[in-house]
């Protein structure tokens, strides 16, 4: 039995490289450090993957070799005029560079996660500008942290523990022995209240009450002391609210204006209304002082704001207000990526190319204008004619008339797992799991770079993401050439 | 393996004294020989062409975190310039931040073979390097960024030079890194919590120590380390009216330090963001006359232009502080990126104009400089790519520098306020294509301890640039329009001996190497290892294991060890 240690995790954009994995033989046997997806992910990998590669024949899914696999896919995808290659969050930098190179040659359009997650914060940056840092910075000097249409409780476990309030920093102490009190303090809280409603009869007042936001009066001191302190911000109480100093529940989709207002009042401004997306101006007002009042805030904010009303535009006014309070004092920004190389899939796709995702490639040279050259898009007008997903699951997040387009033309699938796409495939190369079976890098939402190790063997049949895309493109290359060479011999 | 033969041409190799003698080159297996034996060989014919070695620029912002941010940063300039596939070579953007294979492609055209990206954080060394290995036809170093790292500030806090050596030893292997970069030192540990320093006496808060000492002690820490190059220094008050004086007193700091084999121990670069007099932006001047008279009466200093271009640029540097200034006074999008324990970055967009009276006197500065620096050997050629100014303008800048009337015909165009104060009208002095030669080639080989670049005598890399100017039927003062489009496509570029560039073409794709040191320490202080080890998982939030960069995953790698005094 070996213990591995310093293990990259390939689950959430908190990339965690403290992991140690217990392998005996060729298997995981245990998992330390890890959060409960990160645990389940070790230990639970691949637990569908077909044994070999699979090709579509008279309908049906049958066994085929590498070779044929290799030569099907390139077939299609040397053939078809505007092919789409997708995914590519949930694997390597390095597949996805082969994957770059495959989509120049074949004259494709390659395309991230990002286009449906945090694309919005991509395209505000590419207007405003961004004021962020890396996470050790948070961890050591950042005394006020907001989460902001995010739930890092459930979706990033150990962001707080290892970057914010839970961390020791040289500058600012940890927080959690405060946190599990009021956590404490709080659920004593629900129960007692639980018992009292079990006890008495229930009034309709009950349930009008829950259309009413959960909000302070003012916000509550322990805000202005010099210690961590957290806020969150959301449309409905979560996880992460529980522990926070101060829970401020917004109406949905006015995330743009409680943002504008505060850039109002950081101006001195008067506001000409009493409340701001269901949050009084007097609330309002006290966070503003305390967004001053910090010695370094940051926030973090997620889907809640890239996909909601507003999309980019949230974005947008969200890093004006942080580049506005840069006046006062030091506040940074930072998205919560979802997928663990979402992050690299931009880095690598913006050095090579020149942009960060919706890459067209059509022409000869990257072309970029999300909404013309993204995935989604392009499926919904049913302009592409065949496609190839990588490390992603489009059938299950697409909009209808997307998936519609997608899977009535060649689908070639690269995944570890059957999915929903897999299940429309023509050819589906079942391939090993990028930091589990396979080594690469991964970048962390912060940009910061981080090994992925080969921990155990792959079977004989599943070969990297990276492998299979480099055979597919050099069968592609063979295939173009072979044309080209037919067109010129008339 | 390959031999080449490049005849007839004027060949400028400033290293080894020839000046302009038309004479051939012998090429064999990538290096320069003084013979060939075999009977297999290509032939080059250079008659009537400059022959150089090729172009080595010292100080280009090309890849890593923030040249990526910066690409990220700018769809618009990208749409400008697109660069197709072809059967060679690979698609991509360009203008002032080109995507990565168009950033090699574009320097090999220009006739260039090695170039160093200056700032390198050091906890993201790793995508620096992606970078680079994705940068073709070019041989490549980085820099570390290391005057606000904590575990340089520490040690040399309390005076302790050997353990920051130490220390500095191994962050140079384990960032694969080739020389010690200094961004506003002090000033970026203080742009943590949003401040800045003032001048290099000025204290860090919460460090206790002062740029003067950081300057010094790194200087120290480089000489026991006998790393090739100098310390590289971004000074404190980079843009700021009234700076030149911080620029002479970071030079003087060490002036003691200076050993007596007269090797320079301070490379002063883009000095002309460094070399502005007055109290603000209304008495704003140039200061080029009183830095240029400084560093011709002191041999330890050597200097890079960061000549501007009137055009449409991204500035980027690690002073993060500058930049947030620079924002504030252009309003354009503006990011910023603080990297943990280590340094910072800032990015805006910025557009250098004729008719802007600062601009125009920041144009006139780093000419001015380029030409009151008596000594070739001790001031190059760059813009601080891409900050004042886009590699590809290379050769207008040449142009300046060959030919008074070019410069004047630009000056008699820009701001009325500034032609009257440039000193420019008041210089003849026209660079040669001898000192063209030491200015971007030579002189930078020297100065980075590049042993077999910048020349081309027996041993040398084969890079050799050839240019389509004739050298003695040019009058490059009155063609310096010939010059500059002779220097802008080179007829043939040549790495390690193959062609890969012919007409401004790029006609066999290469990979370039990286470049980075090895500091030899004694066994005691290995010892550092298990000390820096602990102090990891308190400072930072990746793993020691997961910090250092595997040397396997640089395409190239060309370690060079160095024996050290630690």
């Amino acid at each position: 039995m070996t213990v591995i240690s310093n293990v990259t995790c390939p689950v959430c954009g908190s990339l965690c490289d403290d992991l140690e994995i217990e392998v005996e033989g060729n298997n995981i046997t245990n998992v330390r450090n890890a959060c409960g997806m990160g645990e389940s992910k070790f230990l639970g990998y691949a637990s569908h993957r077909p044994s070999n590669p699979l090709v579509r024949k008279n309908g049906e899914l049958v066994k085929a070799t590498m070779t044929e696999a290799v030569r099907k896919s390139a077939e299609i995808l040397a053939n078809a005029s505007y092919p789409i290659l997708y995914g590519w969050s949930n694997t390597s930098c390095e597949a996805l560079s082969a994957g770059i190179e495959l989509a120049e040659e074949v004259g494709g359009v390659i395309d991230n996660t990002s286009t449906v997650c945090h694309g919005p914060s991509v395209l505000s940056i590419q207007d405003v500008g961004f004021s962020t840092c890396t996470l050790g910075q948070v961890r050591h000097r950042a005394d006020l942290v907001l989460y902001w249409g995010s739930n890092p409780w459930s979706a990033h476990p150990r962001h707080i523990e290892r970057y914010t309030n839970f961390t020791e920093g040289r500058f600012r102490h940890s927080e959690w022995h405060r946190y599990i009190s009021t956590l404490s303090a709080y659920r004593s809280k629900k129960r007692a209240e639980r018992a009292c409603k079990l006890t008495e009869e229930i009034h309709e007042a009950a349930a009008e009450t829950s259309t009413v936001l959960e909000q302070p009066r003012r916000l509550p001191s322990s805000l202005y002391e010099k210690e961590r302190k957290m806020i969150v911000v959301d449309v409905r109480r979560t996880r992460s609210a529980d522990i926070a100093d101060c829970f401020l529940q917004v109406e949905p989709n006015k995330d743009y204006e409680i943002f504008q207002a505060l850039r109002s009042l950081l101006r001195d401004e008067e506001l000409q209304v009493d409340s701001v997306g269901g949050v009084s101006v007097e609330v309002l007002e006290d966070l503003v002082d305390v967004l001053v009042g910090c010695e370094f805030g940051v926030l973090f904010f997620g889907v809640g704001l890239t996909m909601s009303e507003g999309k980019l535009r949230n974005i947008e006014a969200g890093i004006s207000l942080i580049r506005d309070l840069n006046q006062y004092t030091k506040f940074m920004i930072m998205p919560m990526r979802g997928h663990y190389n979402v992050t690299g899939a931009n880095v690598v796709s913006t050095w090579q190319t020149g942009y960060p995702f919706a890459v067209d490639m059509s022409q000869g040279y990257p072309r970029y204008n999300p909404g013309e050259t993204s995935v989604v898009d392009i499926l919904s007008r049913g302009e592409s004619d065949a496609a190839l997903i990588v490390a992603s699951d489009p059938v299950a997040h697409f909009p209808r008339e997307s998936v519609k387009n997608l899977v009535a033309k060649p689908l070639i699938v690269i995944d570890p797992e059957r999915n929903a796409t897999s299940l429309f495939a023509d050819v589906i190369f079942p391939c090993a799991v990028a930091g589990v079976e396979a080594e690469g890098t991964a970048y962390r939402m912060d940009r910061v770079p981080l090994p992925l190790k080969q921990l155990v063997k792959p079977p004989k049949s599943c070969l990297s993401d990276q492998e299979i895309l480099c055979r597919i493109l050099r069968e592609a290359r063979r295939i173009k050439k072979k044309a080209g060479e037919a067109m010129a011999n008339g | 393996m390959a031999e080449l033969l490049v005849k007839n041409g004027f060949v400028y190799d400033p290293l080894n004294g020839v000046n302009g003698e038309k004479m051939d080159l012998f090429a064999k297996d990538g290096k320069i020989v003084d013979k060939l034996n075999g009977r297999r060989k290509r032939i080059v014919d250079a008659s009537g062409m400059i022959v150089m070695p090729g172009g080595v620029d010292i100080h280009s912002h090309i890849a890593g975190p923030k040249v990526n941010a910066g690409r990220l940063l700018r769809p618009e300039d990208h749409y400008r310039d697109v660069e197709p596939k072809t059967d060679k070579t690979r698609s991509g953007v360009g203008r002032s931040i080109p995507s990565t294979f168009t950033t090699g492609y574009r320097y090999a055209r220009l006739g260039y073979t090695t170039v160093m990206e200056p700032a390198m954080p050091p906890l993201l060394a790793r995508h620096v390097h992606e970078e680079l290995n994705d940068t073709p036809m070019i041989d490549k170093a980085a820099f570390p960024l290391l005057s606000d790292c904590w575990f340089v500030l520490e040690p040399l806090q309390k005076g302790l030079i050997e353990e920051a050596a130490a220390y500095v030893a191994w962050a140079m292997e384990a960032t694969r890194g080739y020389a010690i970069k200094l961004v506003n030192p002090g000033g970026l540990e203080a742009w943590g919590f949003g401040r800045n320093v003032r001048n290099i006496d000025d204290t860090v808060p919460h460090f206790n120590i002062t740029p003067r000492e950081i300057i010094r002690g790194l200087c120290r820490v480089n000489r026991l380390l006998h790393l090739p190059h100098s310390i590289h220094v971004h000074t404190n008050n980079l843009g700021k009216p009234g700076n030149y004086e911080t620029c002479l007193e970071t030079m003087k700091c060490v002036e003691d330090l200076a050993p007596s084999d007269s090797r320079p121990v301070i490379h002063v670069t883009h000095l002309q963001f460094s070399s502005f007099k007055g109290d603000d932006w209304q008495t704003f001047e140039s200061g080029a006359e009183e830095i240029a008279r400084y560093v011709n009466t002191h041999n330890h200093v050597t200097t890079d232009m960061g000549q501007v271009v009137f055009t449409d640029t991204t500035t980027m540097t690690a002073d993060g502080p500058f930049q947030y200034i620079l924002y504030q006074l252009s309003h354009n999008k503006w990011v910023n990126n603080d990297v943990e324990i280590e340094t910072s970055a800032g990015i805006v967009p910025f557009t250098y104009k004729r008719s802007s009276f600062v601009h125009a006197t920041q144009w006139s500065i780093g000419l001015e400089l380029a030409l009151l620096v008596n000594d070739p050997w001790r001031m190059y050629m760059t813009t601080d790519h891409p900050n004042a100014a886009p590699f590809i303008f290379y050769p207008k800048i040449i142009s300046w520098l060959v030919s008074r009337i070019a410069r004047e015909k630009l000056l008699n165009k820009v701001s009325k306020r500034a032609r009257h104060k440039s000193l420019l009208p008041t210089i003849d002095r026209e660079y040669t294509f001898y000192e063209l030669a030491i200015a971007t080639r030579a002189g930078q080989a020297k100065s980075l301890g590049l042993k077999d670049k910048g020349h081309l005598g027996v041993g040398a890399d084969a890079d050799i640039a050839i240019y389509n100017v004739n050298p003695e039927e040019v009058d490059p003062s009155k063609q310096y329009k010939r010059v500059r489009k002779a220097f802008k496509n080179a007829e043939y570029t040549i790495k390690d001996g193959q062609i890969v560039v012919k007409k401004g073409e790029v006609v066999k794709p290469v990979d370039g190497r990286i470049f980075w040191v090895k500091p030899e320490l004694s066994s005691s202080r290995m010892e550092i290892s298990p000390k820096l080890k602990e102090a990891f998982e308190d400072y930072y939030t990746v793993q020691y294991e997961n910090y250092i960069v595997p040397e396997h995953h640089l395409a190239h790698s060309h370690p060079i060890s160095i024996k050290t005094e630690v």
